[in-house]
């Protein structure tokens, strides 16, 4: 399987030699909504970047941000969210371009895929068809050069029969199959970041497996890099170099994945952790972290009322992202280089 | 002593609609299963979605009559009428709980229809609120008042309230987050312990398994696959799909992932079963013979407590 790399001249990179230069630049991200008692603030202070054929997996429960942040990149915030701070992606700040900005960089620069590929796709057009629309609207291809092109590209994700199946309509494929087409239709325009929300939380974990590999795959072929969002550690472990976890709008920790995993620094990553029942081991009761994200202090650290470790400082100071170790960002007062 | 739930020789059907003058084809979702389960007991239902993990635990709980062959329950205690010994909790707890209803009334719906009046239906409600760690407040508030994990306790109370011996538990952790799942997991081992219930645990989580399944059954396209005491299954794992499933989870601290180890294709349709074997178009071991002969159920070699379906186990 190959995608070309007909009219760009960056050369596929391996995998592992990531942050080359940085593809990506978030700096001070804030996204914020109207609403009857005031603005909420759904990410706040948000830093940072990804590298050439890196693969950055942001972490965190529902609430945290993570999908607000993906949403921004692509300029699809909902109408009534305000975004602020600096997104630079290829040396020019997204946030404040046009619409008509948005809408030449969105499915050519940076692509995304969702979690339901059911909702992302037109139901009442063939799978072909959609995917050629892409190509027609940012390459300029005719229908019957883009329906062709279409069906390449089906068969590059590993569909089977693609002549046919890209004249099926999306109900008619299987959910594996689906988010293999709506990854299809993503890489159409060989965008340099792919931005991944959950693509494999619906799937059956063989299915997984075979979506995880056909992204690693694809980024090996074309040296693109990835945004990757989950809930689940487990999964992002599997494909990123480098993980974000964020807590209630905000960045806790920040560091190459096996840092994350075999030293986890922040009481909130360790306690995602604990948490997760791991098949490999059996004990007699499991990790909970207290609380509620729903319960959120007004002042300080968003997690002290959840932390075992918190103190005064905790719920009087927001603690700031500090280099606690070479490489490892972490947003603690606990925890100090 | 008999065992609690026996499961003898199990199939379900389905009808499809047909032409005319024509008989639909049949699905079948379930076909000659037998499983048995020891009071206070827990047994695991594991496969893709199409395996028929969850209509088998429909047939558990009563809901769907077995096409061939018969489910038994034994109840060690007598169960007056309406106090079910099989009781089922669903996988989303937000279409399982009417939102017109107060706490109060859903959970004691069962005690309801068995003619229970209501000063004894309430005492009731406020002792498995207790259980399942509500406060006792939360009975005159409505589902909507309430996240995802305090509805899945609210399910599990009215799944207490008539005082089974059996919870059919269908993938009651998948709808919920992360966080949120290790204290429904937590909360389902204290009942069990507590008052010595039985689940028949259906999932396709292996992290979630490995921590309550006493035993494992294997379920794919409606046969079994493989069957087992839990510690087995996870060390030992005989049938091949046993294997490529437990491959497939992803687990932290591997690094990334090496490509290509993912099962190749998908479950194929329960209309139209593979012949011999099941699983023998997706199985890296497959020969002639599994194209043609059903394996039996037998135990692997040296271990007669693991029963494996496959011309090839290990």
């Amino acid at each position: 399987m190959e995608l070309q790399m007909a009219g760009r001249d960056t050369a596929p990179l391996p995998a592992a030699a990531a942050t080359v230069g940085s593809l990506l630049e978030v700096r001070d991200l804030g996204v914020s909504f109207a609403t009857k008692e005031g603005r909420a603030q759904v990410v706040t202070g948000l830093n940072y970047s990804i590298g050439e054929g890196e693969t950055l997996g942001i972490v965190g429960e529902s609430g945290c941000g993570k999908t607000m942040t993906s949403l921004s990149l692509m300029g699809l915030v909902p109408p009534g969210g305000r975004v602020t701070g600096e997104i630079r992606f290829g040396g020019r700040n997204l946030v404040d371009q046009s619409a008509r900005d948005w809408r030449s960089l969105r499915g050519r620069d940076i692509a995304m895929i969702f979690q339901e590929p059911m909702t992302a796709m037109n139901p009442v057009m063939t799978v072909g068809r959609q995917i050629a629309e892409v190509l027609t609207v940012h390459e300029g291809l005719s229908t019957a050069s883009a329906f062709d092109r279409a069906v390449e590209l089906l068969e590059a994700v590993g569909i089977p029969s693609p002549n046919q199946r890209a004249r099926d309509y999306p109900h008619q494929l299987s959910g594996g199959m689906r988010q293999r087409a709506m990854i299809a239709m993503a890489l159409a325009c060989k965008p340099k970041l792919l931005v991944a929300d959950e693509p494999t939380t619906a799937l059956d974990v063989t299915i997984q497996a075979q979506i995880l590999d056909l992204i690693l795959e694809l980024q090996e072929d074309t040296g693109m890099s990835v945004q990757f969002i989950t809930h689940n550690l487990a999964v992002v472990s599997e494909l990123a170099h480098r993980i974000l976890v964020m807590y209630a709008g905000r960045g806790v920790e920040n560091a190459p994945a096996e840092k994350i995993f075999d030293n986890p620094l922040h009481p909130y990553t360790r306690g995602l952790i604990a948490t997760l029942p791991d098949p490999d081991r059996k004990v007699d009761q499991l990790f909970v972290i207290p609380g509620s994200l729903r319960i959120q202090p007004q002042r300080g650290c968003r997690f002290a009322s959840r932390c075992s470790l918190a103190s005064e400082i905790c719920a009087a100071t927001e603690p700031p992202m500090l280099e606690v170790e070479t490489d490892h960002f972490v947003a603690c007062h606990k925890v100090t280089p | 002593m008999k065992p609690l739930l026996e499961i003898n020789d199990v199939s379900i059907h389905f009808g499809m609609r047909g032409g005319l003058f024509q008989a639909g084809p049949t699905l079948r979702a379930v076909d000659n299963v037998s499983l048995s389960m020891n009071k206070g007991e827990t047994l695991a239902i594991v496969g893709e979605s199409g395996s028929g993990k969850s209509t088998l635990g429909y047939a558990v709980a009563g809901l769907r009559p077995p096409t061939k062959g018969s489910i038994q329950i034994n109840p060690a205690r007598p169960h007056s009428s309406g106090r079910d010994p099989v009781q089922i909790i669903f996988q989303d707890p937000f279409s399982a709980l009417d939102p017109r209803m107060t706490v109060e009334t859903i959970v004691a719906e069962p005690l309801r229809l068995a003619g229970v009046d209501l000063s004894n239906r309430r005492m009731r409600v406020t002792e498995v609120l207790e259980q399942v760690g509500m406060p006792a407040d939360a009975a005159h508030r409505y589902p909507h008042q309430f996240s995802g994990g305090q509805r899945q306790r609210l399910a599990i109370a009215r799944a207490l309230i008539g005082d089974p011996e059996l919870i059919v538990a269908d993938e009651p952790l998948s709808a919920l987050d992360v966080s949120i799942q290790s204290r429904i997991l937590n909360l389902m081992g204290d009942i069990r312990e507590k008052l010595g219930i039985s689940y028949f645990f259906i999932s396709h989580d292996f992290g979630v398994v490995r921590h309550l399944a006493d035993r494992v059954a294997v379920l794919y396209l409606g046969r079994i696959m493989e069957v087992a005491d839990a510690d087995d299954i996870f060390a030992t794992p005989s049938h091949p799909y046993t294997q490529a499933l437990l491959a497939a989870v992803p687990r932290i601290g591997r690094g990334r992932r090496l490509r290509g180890s993912a099962l190749k294709g998908e479950i194929p349709t329960p209309l139209n079963p593979p012949s011999g074997c099941v699983f023998h178009t997706r199985c890296p071991r497959a020969t002639a013979i599994c194209s043609t002969e059903r394996p039996e159920l037998l135990p692997a070699p040296g271990r007669s407590g693991q029963l494996s379906a496959c011309h090839h186990k290990d």
